[in-house]
């Protein structure tokens, strides 16, 4: 019987695959939970059926890579930079020639050939304990090396993409070999062995283990709109310093999307990227997920207002991809775990 | 007629060349194990200078992480599982009965689920320590609390996980050692206590490091929870050369090199038990009375078993289930049904085909053993050490190569594209299941029927039944036991799987195991909390199906009498 | 008198709620072998587990030189008993040489002392060859050696034997059950062997009991269980024999199918004082005689070397043994002359046999 089940399932996929009625396949490293909805929201305004895969954005490249020319893969969605860089890289990604695109999404976002488009931002600052320390005690990511901060300094592992992304925009500006003495500064003056996800961080300043954090402002927002007690208090407890204010500006990474090369539902797909870069998808970013719409008409949501307004780094977004890879080798030789 | 001349000859003589099984044996371990093949023949291509980054920094912490964890994980899962078994199997008590099956409860909850829950509880800003600190007034620092997330807290997690490997296994050894040798041990002046550590312990040895081997691959292919932990062992690294340095060629051969040293404790494994082989030279003789417990006896007994089912069990599911109520309302959002029903049946169709393929391999190696089926068979039984995203890379990469290949001819032959046949299919996803699986299935199976002596099948043959019939009316319904062990862990375990399951699956296909881990990675735990909790339920089904089996099984020894098992199946 | 090492007052044993064995008494004296035979599932083995200690007794108590061991009220452990058992399966420990095996209970010695002693019981139960060897590579006749011999290695005060030569063929069976005896004479070793065989009882033991339905019928010798047996239960389990009716005509006459007996040519045996009798007929009391005028048909025949063992039928139907030289050879369907030659004789008041 489940035979069966999984037999009319596999067929159905295959047919969807053969059938060329009008739909487009989505290969997305968001999740499900947080690009359902605008899918769903798409369906129901074009009448495009979407299908959708979720997983890390290194895994969809390699299986796009290895489908090759009969891949399905009609859109990739990655939730950073470096990932739609690389996914250039490796040759799987076409130009998208759309008029709405290059109105809605400032050039800084969008790769020049149209091989891929920002869609959100988010940032990444420093975050700190109200009650121990006040906002003019620090200014610069530059600062958390400061040995007047040793074992005071939460941050995760350099395994995470957010991580490697900012000690990537770093290298760009600063060189590697500033970046490195940097990053073993900032190991010599971490709290704890770097673990956990960003939303620890945070709760580990506020339960003052140590003083300073480094995390994406949506999971801020998001304890704030949690609903878990526990989680609304700690956050109401964090300041949030925009660092770099004077010179480059906050680190940003964007999430994005991508035309695959073998794409057989072309058109269906540049609809679909127009349609993340069109009014309802980028308030639904904004509101839902409290991240930074790439469009300037976008208003900010309320949570994130409440961080105030801050100078964002304009750096060339392919920078965070090329120097991947050197962040995670100069993590490496630094013990950044 | 010459033709049938000469196929009559060939019946007359038994079990040479062409027989069927060794053939298509050989045929199916080569398909199986073609994901293994690709990841060692990563080791020809060149991976440019990731190895002297590697060695220059974090390899041998990968390295030393790894062993401390394995060496760790074996005591813990030692400790917690044979003590139990022998307590369960020798002794009554108030609950006994109860513990036999609440032990293998801990199996039906993820490794990074656990975690995670535990981390909720005992993290420096979870409930317990931020209790501490509101009550007594301390800051942190001021107060010693063990930290969750390190080395000791991951061998704890994965112990309390993965010790009903090694207590289902000496469960079945001690429950099937014959009574009158523990017996002899007494009357010869030994007290239980003496007797167990002389007697049942050493008799039950082979089962116990087949299961400690099975929790031990576990640990190797954890990712989960080592990445939350932020503890770097080869798995990490592997996952870190891939993503990170981006170096598919580096991670793949760091995968071979984790195959290379599984490869290596597995024969050491083989060799030992083979050094060690005895069958039972006594029938299975009733245990007698059990002995009661009273006073101290009964102290210990319910601190041995209660507390890997408290903490391995009860704990985090008191714990998810607090979670799932405070977040009740999205518990139920997305496809809830269409989750459950997914994993299920992914798990059925995986469990059933690992079955037969387990049995067909050792009935096939029991019939004609050679160097090279057992050499096939410990190529097969390394997909378990494999961390699932190197085996769902090594699957797609030779059958996407395939159905390319297919799509071309169709195309340049009859101008029709067939695109890709059965990549992105649940097939693909069954067949990386059984990669990573079937070597689960196959150390059970196999041990079901060393058991059976060789004299059955004579027994069999010379009544007259063909190879197949003496395994289907023979051995099965002896092995029973066995059989249904194996098939409810794997079912367990692909309800839980994860790294493989994301990267094959087809469109718009979820399962609990995604659903948790999506909302889990968003670090919303307390939503993940609801599927979880599904996953542990329907984990929980087979689970207590295969205690009462076992069960039915003591009851009604496997030793059945030839004549009554064939009665039995007219 | 030489003390008994071993007694049993009573006892009874409850397994499951049921009683298994039914309020039995018996004595062994120091260097006796005693064997408890009996049917299967006559409650032997559960009594031998209880004097062992593995099974609790429900009332009654049992003495193991000179000390009680069991009782209602509670047991010696195990391992403190000075007892050594032999299983019918062996039970040889598959992990440990024979060597090891033979001084698994020989803790308390120095090294030299063991050795000296595995070597001891090797010579004497002539498994000398086989110290270094794993069990599962012995005949079962060799690994049952070694599971006596580990059993005698403490010198225990009681030997327990469960069933040990029934796995083993019968050849084998009687000739390792008469060395078997001997080996635990020469060693003075008091011994409780426990069998559904007679044959096995007679070579093996001193004394046996009989038991039924738990209960013991008869403690005697081999000789009279068969020539004196207590009771028609005993009559009919011991030996081959048929129940034939028989009318007392006379104070020492008794008329049978087969014709008349006049007990006085039997020594020492007095009818029971009733009309009607069951007599018990050996196969050696039914003699072949051509001349005789009373014909039976011949049923079967068994060869056995010097002997046939007749199975006749007599004109009532009745059956009846009879062992005549092998040089008589008759064949099946056959009528045959039989006369009765009693030199002994087994007589019960008839009871409704079963």
């Amino acid at each position: 019987m489940f035979a069966n089940k999984l037999l009319t399932l596999a067929f159905g996929v295959l047919a969807a695959g053969l059938v060329s009625a009008a739909e487009v396949n989505v290969y997305s490293a968001r999740s499900e939970e947080l690009i359902k909805p605008a899918l769903d929201r798409f369906t129901e305004e074009t009448g495009i059926e979407v299908n959708l895969i979720t997983e890390s954005a290194d895994a969809l490249i390699r299986r796009i890579e290895l489908e090759g020319v009969n891949s399905p893969a009609d859109v990739l969605l990655t939730v950073d930079a470096g990932r739609l860089f690389r996914a250039e890289e490796a040759g799987i990604l076409a130009s998208v020639d759309s008029e709405v695109l290059r109105e809605n999404i400032p050039a800084a976002y969008r790769h020049p050939e149209g091989k891929w488009f920002g869609l959100s931002l988010r940032s990444r600052v420093i975050m700190f304990d109200k009650s121990r320390v006040s906002a003019d005690e620090i200014a610069d990511y530059e600062d958390l090396a400061d040995p007047k901060w040793k074992r005071q300094i939460c941050i995760r592992s350099s395994g995470n993409i957010y991580n490697q992304s900012l000690l990537a925009s770093m290298i760009e500006h600063r060189g590697e070999e500033a970046t490195e003495a940097w990053a073993e500064g900032l190991v010599a003056n971490l709290a704890r062995r770097p673990q956990g996800g960003d939303r620890d961080q945070i709760r580990a300043v506020v339960a003052g283990q140590c003083k300073l954090a480094v995390a994406n402002t949506y999971y801020l927002a998001g304890m704030i709109n949690s609903g878990v007690a526990e989680d609304v208090a700690v956050a109401e407890q964090i300041g949030v310093l925009w660092p770099n204010q004077d010179d480059r500006g906050a680190h940003m990474n964007v999430s994005g999307a991508g035309m695959i090369k073998t794409s057989k539902n072309q058109d269906e797909a540049r609809q679909l990227i127009e349609f993340l870069s069109g009014d309802f998808a980028q308030q639904w970013y904004s509101e839902v997920n409290n991240e930074y719409s790439v469009r300037a008409d976008i208003p900010v949501s309320k949570t994130l207002q409440g961080f105030g307004t801050f100078k964002a780094d304009t750096l060339n977004l392919e920078a965070l991809g090329r120097h991947n890879a050197a962040a995670v080798r100069l993590a490496d030789r630094a013990g950044w775990q | 007629m010459g033709v049938g001349t000469r196929l009559r000859v060939n019946e007359t003589r038994p079990r040479l060349l062409f027989q069927p099984w060794p053939l298509s044996l050989l045929g199916l371990s080569l398909l199986l194990a073609t994901p293994i093949f690709v990841v060692f023949s990563s080791m020809f291509f060149p991976a440019g200078d990731i190895w002297t980054h590697l060695l220059d920094t974090v390899f041998a912490r990968y390295v030393r992480n790894s062993l401390a964890l394995m060496l760790g994980v074996s005591i813990g899962v030692l400790a917690l599982g044979i003590l139990p078994a022998w307590l369960v199997t020798n002794y009554r008590f108030p609950g006994s009965k109860i513990f036999e099956w609440a032990l293998l409860l801990p199996l039906a909850i993820p490794a990074y689920i656990i975690a995670y829950t535990y981390t909720g509880m005992l993290d420096v800003a979870g409930p317990l320590q931020s209790s501490l600190r509101e009550i007594f007034g301390w800051h942190y620092g001021e107060y010693w609390f063990p930290e969750i997330r390190s080395l000791g807290g991951a061998v704890a997690m994965l112990s309390l996980v993965f010790y009903p490997y090694v207590y289902l296994l000496a469960r079945a050894a001690f429950a099937e050692q014959s009574g009158s040798v523990l017996e002899v041990a007494r009357s010869l002046g030994s007290s239980r206590r003496a007797a167990f550590f002389r007697v049942a312990l050493p008799l039950a040895r082979p089962a116990i490091v087949v299961g400690l081997s099975i929790a031990l691959m576990e640990t190797l292919a954890d990712y989960g929870t080592m990445q939350y932990f932020g503890l770097s062992t080869f798995t990490t690294g592997i996952y870190r050369t891939w993503n990170g340095l981006g170096s598919s060629v580096g991670a793949a051969q760091l995968s071979a090199l984790l195959l290379g040293f599984v490869f290596i404790l597995v024969s050491i494994e083989n060799w030992s038990r083979k050094q060690s082989q005895f069958f039972n030279t006594g029938s299975r003789v009733h245990l007698g009375n059990a002995h009661k417990l009273t006073g101290g006896g009964l102290l210990v007994a319910y601190t041995a078993c209660g507390l890997p089912v408290l903490f391995g069990f009860v704990v985090p599911f008191v714990q998810l289930v607090i979670w799932a109520t405070i977040t009740f309302d999205t518990v139920m959002s997305g496809d809830f049904a269409g989750y459950l029903l997914n994993s299920v049946s992914l798990a059925a169709v995986t469990s059933l085909l690992a079955l037969t393929f387990a049995l067909f391999i050792a009935y096939g190696r029991r019939l004609a053993p050679s160097f090279a089926s057992s050499f096939a068979a410990r190529i097969l039984g390394l997909g378990y050490a494999l961390p699932g995203t190197v085996v769902a890379i090594g699957v797609l990469l030779p059958f996407a190569w395939l159905d390319n290949r297919v799509s071309a001819f169709m195309l340049a032959r009859f101008d029709l594209s067939t695109g890709l046949l059965l990549s992105g299919t649940a097939f693909i996803l069954v067949f990386a299941y059984l990669v990573r699986f079937l070597p689960i299935a196959m150390n059970t199976v196999d041990a079901g029927l060393a058991k059976i002596r060789p004299s059955m099948d004579e027994a069999g043959h010379s009544l007259g039944l063909s190879s197949g019939k003496i395994l289907r009316r023979v051995h099965m319904p002896m092995m029973r036991g066995s059989l249904v062990t194996a098939l409810l862990l794997v079912f367990v375990d692909v309800l839980k799987e994860l790294p493989a399951t994301l990267l094959l699956r087809p469109f718009n296909f979820n399962t609990l195991a995604i659903r948790t881990y999506e909302l889990a990675n968003e670090e919303r735990l307390a939503d993940a909390a609801g599927p979880a909790l599904a996953i542990v339920l329907a984990s929980l089904i087979p689970v207590i199906l295969l205690s009462r089996s076992l069960r039915q099984a003591r009851r009604a020894p496997g030793e059945v009498s030839i004549t009554q098992s064939m009665e039995s199946n007219k | 008198m030489t003390l008994a090492t071993l007694q049993l007052d009573k006892v009874s044993v409850h397994l499951g709620g049921q009683l298994i064995v039914d309020a039995v008494s018996f004595d062994v004296p120091a260097g006796h072998i005693a064997c408890l035979l009996g049917a299967s599932g006559c409650g032997k083995t559960t009594l031998l587990r209880a004097i062992a200690g593995f099974e609790p007794v429900s009332s009654g108590r049992v003495v193991l030189g000179g000390t009680e061991v069991s009782s209602s009220t509670g047991m010696l452990a195990i391992e403190k008993r000075r007892i050594g058992m032999v299983f019918q399966d062996h039970s040889l420990f598959p992990h440990l040489s024979v060597a090891e095996n033979i001084g698994f209970g020989l803790d308390s010695l120095s090294k030299t002392a063991r050795e000296t002693r595995i070597e001891e019981l090797a010579s004497l139960l002539e498994i000398d060859n086989f110290l270094d060897t794993y069990p599962h590579r012995m005949s079962g006749g060799q690994q049952q050696r070694v599971a006596i011999a580990r059993a005698m290695a403490p010198r225990p005060d009681v030997l327990l034997l469960d069933e040990p030569f029934s796995s083993l063929d019968v050849e084998l069976r009687e000739t390792l059950a008469r060395e078997i005896r001997h080996v635990l004479k020469s060693e003075g070793i008091t011994a409780i062997l426990v069998s559904h065989n007679q044959f096995e009882a007679f070579a093996m033991a001193d004394e046996i009991g009989v038991i039924k339905n738990g209960r013991l019928l008869q403690w005697d010798t081999a000789f009279n269980l068969y020539h004196k047996p207590a009771s028609l239960a005993v009559a009919d389990f011991i030996g081959e024999g048929v129940l034939i009716e028989g009318h007392r005509t006379a104070e020492h006459e008794v008329e049978t199918e087969l014709g008349i007996i006049d007990t006085r040519q039997i020594q020492g045996f007095n009818l029971p004082d009733c009309e009607d009798i069951s007599l018990l007929l050996r196969p050696d009391d039914v003699f072949h005689d051509d001349e005789s005028p009373i014909k039976a048909q011949i049923i079967e025949k068994a060869f056995r070397g010097a002997v046939f063992l007749y199975t006749l039928e007599l004109a009532s139907g009745k059956r009846v043994l009879s062992l005549a030289p092998s040089h008589h050879n008759h064949e099946v369907g056959e009528a045959m002359g039989i006369r009765l030659d009693v030199e002994h004789l087994v007589a019960f008041p008839k009871l409704p046999v079963v």
